[in-house]
């Protein structure tokens, strides 16, 4: 099989098969990291650009590993030591880039569409590390691994999504890609934090948690942006999380087995209470185990373009 | 009978082969044709399977000079008009600096007459308020003495009501309509992308309908309080146009127009495969839905909606080429708006009266300018049009300096051969 795309943009350029295809060679790269040596020459002499024009730790270290684990050299230009500070077009950025000759480049960005608008210009395969409040499909992707993992199969799970819908990409590229594994979506928020037209999206919406925590099988809660409150779209973090914070009385009518799951970086006490985070159902720290593999899977088939053997 | 110096020889005219004679820039007569004809000392047009029309008037442009030439000049904005169709051209006063002082419109106009003497003619549009800032009132006695057309915050909506109430007050004493661009000033501020569907899924920030109609609602309520005249720039939704018609319908004195891109796109372009997220389509207010583009072509068909004019706003090319939050707003318009408005007549969506009235008479009426309709003493401003004659947009064809345009790359049909503008051939 010939990986056929150049570029990951959303979880919605992918096929199913695709999708699958990307959960197995996330798998087989997940019993290399049970090995003492967790590294392979698999992209040796290869070069990516970590390319974060907005601060990330996780998602940036995530990729930094996955590359290195792969023996691709990694070179990172973020925002802090870049020309973007100096008032650099992204247009003249995305040339200096190219003229490096990378092998790939993995964008972050504050601006939706930025992604697309290096991948029209440039050769190299374009990773979407996140774009504005559009899609994040690398994430998307290491939270359908995760629960892929445990459940094996994800059709008929019914996955709720809590907390700032409107201005997250998380939530954006998990609706696709959770909707496309057969899941069953629902959002829960304020509805001054759910996307204006939510309503033609396919999920259920809620606004009362204990409501929406009915029966599902997965919750996934989102960071809230402090700075919402200013914005005028709530009152004060208190009021927040008593409504929306995730808590053991929301838990106990889920499914008996439900999974917490968390992006990160947690605001303990606010989207999820404390105690949730460190539970045994938590599939958190699993979140970060799987952006490894399935970062290391995507940069392989990105790079290669070659799919299963 | 006045002594004829031009004759336009077996033009199509509303269907008839007529000739046209033209004496002292003014129109003589339109008779149907005959075979042979002696011109004397006039000189002779041919145009034998041309179509002429009437020159077009656009009441909203943006020729950036002073400040910001290298969009564009007043003389390249007034060569797209020449090959745009268009002989009355009102410009719009957000310019660095603003034209809220007589010596800002006096360099326009003096720049208009360097470069095209012969028109197409400038009517500045004034500052409605200092700087545009909303606070106090610009200069308006000098400003029409100057020669301003009309007054405008332009893209600055005025946001304190009663400086509003005001400044309309007090441009009426100067015999001037006020032109409002109806946006609330805190929702969704320029953000060029609808609020609906197509944003939710883009994860854009973006302006809904009713930032609109909002002050739509607002500046009809005013008029007609003070039983004076407004005109709502670049209509873009349903919802404004039924407070339009329902304004009109008790009476209130208000106009209004709406632009080609508004009738031709919808915000389903910024999702489109191709152009997804393209900053050409990025404009204020934003390109809408489907519902809102035919409220629009019912709106100019029935007369709800006086006029077209394009808001031709030129931007540099690096401009644009950068993240959507980042591009400026704006449509370059004025090369494609008589191709993109004509074919809507061919396609049976825009009546042809509809059309020649929201590009001639309505306008004209409204600012008061002169307006050609082919009757005897009318200005003769016309253009020979070929109207089967295809061309692609791009860069090189067209004329402005802003190439801003979703059309580039689309092949449009007609195109201006000859201009005449009282009587004087311009291109």
């Amino acid at each position: 099989m010939k990986w056929l795309h150049k570029d990951l943009l959303d979880v919605s350029q992918l096929s199913q098969s695709e999708v699958m295809a990307i959960f197995e060679t996330a798998g087989r790269f997940q019993e290399l990291q049970e090995r003492p040596v967790k590294k392979v020459p698999t992209l040796k002499g290869r070069s990516v650009i970590l390319f974060f024009a907005e601060p990330s730790t996780r998602t940036k270290t995530s990729f930094d590993v996955a590359g290195k684990r792969l023996s691709a050299d990694t070179f990172s230009l973020a925002k802090s030591s870049s020309s973007l500070t100096k008032g650099e077009t992204l247009k003249d950025t995305a040339l200096t880039l190219q003229a490096m000759a990378p092998d790939a480049i993995v964008i972050r960005h504050w601006s939706s569409g930025a992604a697309r608008f290096l991948a029209d210009r440039l050769d190299c395969p374009i990773i979407n590390a996140g774009d504005g409040r559009h899609a994040h499909p690398t994430q998307a992707l290491l939270d359908s691994f995760t629960l892929h993992q445990d459940w094996g199969d994800l059709g008929g799970k019914t996955v709720l999504i809590l907390g700032d819908v409107a201005h997250s990409r998380v939530a954006r590229s998990n609706v696709i890609l959770l909707n496309k594994l057969g899941a069953k979506v629902r959002v829960c928020a304020p509805r001054t934090l759910l996307p204006p037209a939510v309503n033609q999206w396919p999920v259920e919406v809620y606004s009362d948690l204990t409501e929406a925590s009915k029966g599902v099988d997965a919750i996934m809660c989102l960071r809230l942006q402090l700075e919402r409150q200013q914005d005028g779209l709530l009152p004060d973090l208190r009021e927040y999380a008593r409504t929306y914070g995730l808590g053991e009385r929301h838990v106990d009518v889920a499914n008996p087995d439900v999974k917490i799951m968390h992006p990160g970086p947690m605001n303990r006490g606010v989207e999820i209470s404390s105690d949730l985070a460190d539970c045994a159902d938590s599939l958190v720290l699993d979140q970060v185990s799987s952006g490894v593999v399935v970062r290391m899977a995507l940069l392989f088939l990105y790079m290669t373009r070659k799919g299963e053997e | 009978m006045a002594k004829i110096d031009l004759i336009i020889r077996r033009a199509n005219l509303d269907g008839k082969e007529v000739d046209v004679f033209v004496s002292k820039g003014k129109i003589e007569k339109v008779k149907t044709s005959v075979k042979t004809l002696e011109p004397g000392d006039a000189k002779v047009e041919e145009a034998f399977g041309l179509t002429l029309m009437a020159s077009m008037t656009d009441v909203h442009v943006h020729l950036r000079e002073p400040g910001q030439e290298y969009k564009e000049d007043i003389e390249s904005g007034l060569r797209t008009a020449a090959w745009g169709g268009f002989s009355n051209i009102m410009c719009m006063a957000n310019t660095k600096p603003i034209n809220d002082d007589e010596s800002v419109t006096n360099l326009m106009l003096s720049q208009a007459k360097k470069y095209w003497p012969k028109g197409p003619r400038l009517f500045p549009i004034g500052a409605l308020t200092k700087g545009l800032s909303g606070k106090e009132l610009a200069p308006m006695a000098e400003l029409a003495k100057a020669g301003c057309a009309a007054f405008s915050n332009d893209g600055v909506p005025v946001k304190s009501t009663k400086i509003f109430r005001c400044a309309m007050e007090y441009a009426s004493d100067w015999d001037r309509v006020v032109i409002d661009h109806c946006e609330d000033p805190y929702m969704g501020v320029a953000a060029g992308v609808n609020e609906g569907a197509v944003s939710s899924r883009l994860g854009l920030s973006a302006q809904p309908d009713m930032a609109e109609a909002l002050q739509v609602s607002r500046d009809i309520l005013i008029a007609e309080y003070l039983d004076l005249p407004i005109h709502l720039a670049h209509i873009s939704c349903k919802k404004s146009v039924d407070l339009i018609r329902f304004g009109k319908e008790r009476g209130v004195k208000v106009t209004a127009e709406t632009a080609p891109h508004y009738l031709i796109l919808t915000e389903d372009y910024l999702e489109n495969e191709a152009t997804e997220y393209d900053t050409n389509a990025k404009v204020n207010p934003p390109l809408r839905t489907k519902e809102d583009q035919q409220s629009l072509l019912d709106a100019l068909n029935d007369g709800t909606m006086d006029c077209l004019a394009t808001d031709h706003a030129p931007h540099a090319a690096f401009e644009k080429e950068t993240e959507f939050d980042v591009a400026p707003c704006g449509i370059s318009g004025l090369d494609t708006a008589l191709s993109v408005t004509w074919q809507l007549v061919q396609d049976g969506k825009l009546n042809k009266d509809a059309f020649t009235r929201a590009w001639t008479t309505a306008p004209c009426g409204i600012f008061n300018l002169p307006v050609n309709t082919f009757k005897p003493g009318d200005p003769a401003d016309f253009f020979l049009f070929d109207p089967d004659e295809e061309w692609v947009v791009s860069p090189e064809t067209m004329q402005s300096k802003g190439k801003n345009t979703p059309l580039l790359g689309t092949t449009l049909k007609g195109r201006v051969k000859t201009h005449f503008i009282q009587g004087k051939k311009i291109v």
